[in-house]
C-alpha cells in the first residue's frame, strides 16, 4: 500500500479540472516521474505557486467536482510522483475519481459543511493528515488541536487501495 | 418498474458484480489513441502481460499530434503502431488515413446500438449517439480493457431531457448542448448518464445528435445517450446490410435499446427550444454561457473549426455556406481541420475546402491539434480563439489564452468579422 500521511495542501477552489492539474502538452511524456515539476501549473487560483506551494505535502483538501475535464490519469500520476497520495473533497468528476482508486490512492468525499469545516479551521494553519484505511478515519493535526473524521469509502476502492490498483486485481479475477 | 437503455446495456453485458454497486461489464469495443494507450501498452510490457483480449474488438488511431511534431510525439505514435501490429490489431488507423477518434470510429461503423465501448479519452461520451453506453476511462482502466475486455462502473443514474420545438435557422446541436450545460453546470451530471429525447433529437441527424453526446461530459456526464431509430439505421446501413434483410429488421432490432416508458430517472427536464439564441462561452468553464447577442463584438485573434465536436461534414458546409464568396477579417487568423480523411475529401469534392482557402482559411489534415493546445494553432498568453472545440478551460488552447466555444456557423461569422457574430447576419 501507499502512504496516507503528510501534510495538507488546501486549494480552495470549485470544478479544478485536469488540464490544470497537468497541462495537455506535457501529455507526450511517457514517464510519470517526468510530470513532477508540472503539477498544478495552470492552476487558476489567487496567490497560488505551483512549486513552491506543493512542496512537501502529501494530502489535499479541496471543493467541489475536484479532475473534471479531460481523463488522462496524467493527473492522479502527477500527484502521486509528488507525493500526494490522498485528495479530499465533497466530490469528484467520475473519471479523476476512477483512476485515483486504479492507481490505489484515495479520493474521499465528505459532505459539503465538512469541508467548510476543514477549510474554516486548519486552511492557513501548518496541518497534517493520516487516513486511518482500517477505521474509515481522517486524523486532522494542526499546531494546536487534533481530531478525527469518518469517512465512507465502498469495499470496491478500498481494494483497490490494499492491492494498489486495479491491473492486479482485474488480472487475478477476470 | 421499466429500464432505462443504460440499465439495459448494463443487463446485457454484466459480468458479475464483486462488490456492491461494482458492475464488470463485458466491452464491446476498446478504442485506443497514442496519448493515453502508450503508458498502457509499456505498463503491460513491464508486467510480462502484453496480450490483448480480442483484436477485433480494439480500434486504434494516431490522432492527438499527427504528424508527430518532435521526438515525444513520434515515439508515442511508435509504441501505438509497433503495438498494433504486434497484436494483429487491422483497424489501426495510421497518419494519412487517420482523423479524430470520435469522428473516424463512427464513420467506419464501429459503434453499434448496445454495446459497451471505452477509450481513454473523456469525449468517448460522443458514441452514446448510437444508442451505446460508452464512457471516456484513465489508462488504468484502458489497460484492463486492452488485457480483459472488462471495465468496472458504479451504476450510473439518468437524467433525461426531453427536447420539444425546432431549432431555429442559425442556432444548431453546438447552442443546445451549452445551452444545456448552462441549465446543468459543470457538475450537474457527475457519475449520470444524460439521455437526449423528443422531437428535436428525432430530427436531428447522427453528426448533430455526436455534437450533443461529445459535451455530456462538459456538465459531468458518464454518457449522453441518444435512442436508436431509423437515422441511426441508415447512417449504419452500409456496415450492417449483410446482418438485416431490410432496414425495418434492423430497426425492429436496434429499438431494444430504449428506455422504457416508466422507467425510473434521477430527474426529467423539459425544454421547448423553440426560441434557444446561438450561444457562446465566456470564462474558463464550460457552463460560462452567454448568448452570440450578449457577447456580440467581443474581439478574437483565431478561429477555429473542427474537433470531435464540430470538425465533421455537416460542420464544414455550415461554415463554408457562411464564408462563400467572402474573406476573413484582416484582424484575424483561421483554421480549419476536417475531423477525417472522408470528411476532408468530401469537403474538397463539394468545393468546401476552396471555399474556406479563398476566404483565408489554413487548411490542416485530420487531428486534434489545437482543441488542447498540442499542435495546429497554439495561442499565444492574452489571445482569443472563437471555436468549435469543447473545453474553454484555463491554458487549454495555450499558456494565457482565451477560448470562446460556439457553433462552427457563429465561427465562421466571427471570422469574418473578426469579432463575435450572429451568424444570421450572413443569412438574409
Amino acid at each position: 500500500m501507499k502512504q496516507f500521511s503528510g501534510k495538507v495542501l488546501f486549494l480552495d477552489r470549485c470544478d479544478i479540472n485536469t488540464d490544470e492539474i497537468i497541462p495537455a502538452k506535457y501529455l507526450t511524456e511517457i514517464t510519470k516521474e517526468a510530470l513532477k515539476p508540472y503539477l498544478l501549473e495552470d492552476l487558476s487560483l489567487t496567490g497560488f505557486k505551483n512549486k513552491e506551494d506543493v512542496k512537501d505535502k502529501a494530502v489535499i483538501v479541496t471543493r467541489a467536482n475536484f479532475g473534471c475535464g479531460s481523463s488522462r490519469e496524467h493527473a492522479p500520476w502527477a500527484l502521486e510522483v509528488n507525493g500526494i497520495n490522498v485528495v479530499i473533497a465533497e466530490n469528484f468528476a467520475r473519471i479523476f475519481r476512477q483512476n485515483m482508486y486504479n492507481c490505489g490512492m484515495f479520493a474521499i468525499e465528505l459532505p459539503k459543511d465538512k469541508i467548510e469545516y476543514l477549510f474554516e479551521t486548519y486552511a492557513g494553519k501548518d496541518t497534517s493528515i493520516t487516513i486511518d484505511i482500517d477505521n474509515d478515519k481522517i486524523v486532522v493535526t494542526s499546531s494546536d488541536q487534533s481530531e478525527k473524521i469518518d469517512f465512507k469509502v465502498g469495499e470496491f476502492d478500498k481494494t483497490l487501495v490494499k492491492e494498489e490498483g486495479w491491473v492486479g486485481y482485474a488480472d487475478k479475477n477476470y | 418498474m421499466g429500464k432505462t437503455i443504460a440499465e439495459k446495456i448494463f443487463d446485457a453485458h454484466r459480468v458479475n458484480m464483486p462488490f456492491p454497486d461494482t458492475h464488470v461489464l463485458k466491452l464491446d469495443r476498446v478504442f485506443c489513441h497514442e496519448i493515453t494507450t502508450p503508458i498502457a501498452i509499456t505498463d503491460l510490457m513491464a508486467r510480462g502481460m502484453d496480450r490483448v483480449f480480442d483484436p477485433t474488438k480494439i480500434k486504434a488511431v494516431i490522432d492527438h499530434v499527427t504528424p508527430a511534431k518532435d521526438s515525444k510525439t513520434a515515439e508515442q505514435g511508435k509504441i501505438l503502431r509497433d503495438w498494433a501490429k504486434r497484436h494483429g490489431i487491422k483497424d489501426f488507423f495510421d497518419i494519412g488515413r487517420n482523423g479524430v477518434c470520435h469522428a473516424i470510429f463512427p464513420e467506419k461503423g464501429f459503434v453499434r446500438p448496445g454495446y459497451t465501448v471505452i477509450m481513454g479519452d473523456s469525449h468517448t461520451c460522443t458514441h452514446g449517439a448510437f444508442g451505446a453506453f460508452a464512457a471516456g476511462v484513465g489508462t488504468t482502466d484502458l489497460e484492463v480493457g486492452i488485457l480483459k475486455g472488462v471495465c468496472a462502473f458504479h451504476f450510473p443514474k439518468t437524467l433525461k431531457f426531453v427536447l420539444r420545438g425546432t431549432l431555429k435557422p442559425g442556432v444548431y446541436a453546438k447552442d443546445l448542448i451549452l445551452f444545456l450545460i448552462k441549465e446543468l453546470t459543470v457538475n450537474g451530471a457527475t457519475n449520470m448518464v444524460i439521455e437526449f429525447t423528443g422531437p428535436v433529437i428525432d430530427a436531428m441527424s447522427m453528426e448533430s445528435r455526436m455534437t450533443l453526446c461529445n459535451m455530456a461530459i462538459e456538465a459531468g456526464g458518464t454518457c449522453g445517450i441518444c435512442y436508436p431509430d431509423m437515422t441511426t439505421v441508415e447512417y449504419l446501413w452500409e456496415f450492417i446490410k449483410d446482418e438485416f434483410k431490410t432496414k425495418e429488421d434492423a430497426l425492429k432490432e436496434y429499438t431494444k435499446w430504449v428506455s422504457d416508458e416508466d422507467a425510473s430517472y434521477e430527474k426529467v427536464y423539459e425544454y421547448d427550444v423553440t426560441n434557444l439564441e446561438p450561444m457562446v462561452t465566456f470564462g474558463y468553464k464550460p457552463d460560462q454561457v452567454k448568448t452570440v447577442k450578449e457577447m456580440s463584438g467581443s474581439k478574437i485573434d483565431q478561429v477555429y473549426i473542427g474537433s470531435c465536436t464540430n470538425g465533421r461534414i455537416e460542420d464544414l458546409r455550415i461554415a463554408a455556406s457562411i464564408l462563400k464568396d467572402k474573406k476573413i477579417s484582416d484582424d484575424v487568423r483561421a483554421v480549419v481541420s476536417p475531423a477525417t480523411p472522408a470528411i476532408y475529401s468530401l469537403a474538397l469534392k463539394e468545393g468546401l475546402i476552396e471555399i474556406f482557402q479563398n476566404a483565408g482559411f489554413c487548411v490542416t489534415n485530420p487531428t486534434c491539434g489545437a482543441c488542447l493546445g498540442m499542435s495546429n494553432g497554439v495561442l499565444a498568453a492574452g489571445e482569443v480563439c472563437a471555436s468549435t472545440t469543447n473545453r474553454n478551460f484555463n491554458g487549454r488552447m495555450g499558456k494565457g489564452g482565451t477560448v470562446h466555444l460556439m457553433s462552427p456557423a457563429t465561427a465562421a461569422a466571427s471570422a469574418l468579422e473578426g469579432k463575435i457574430t450572429n451568424s444570421q447576419l450572413y443569412k438574409a
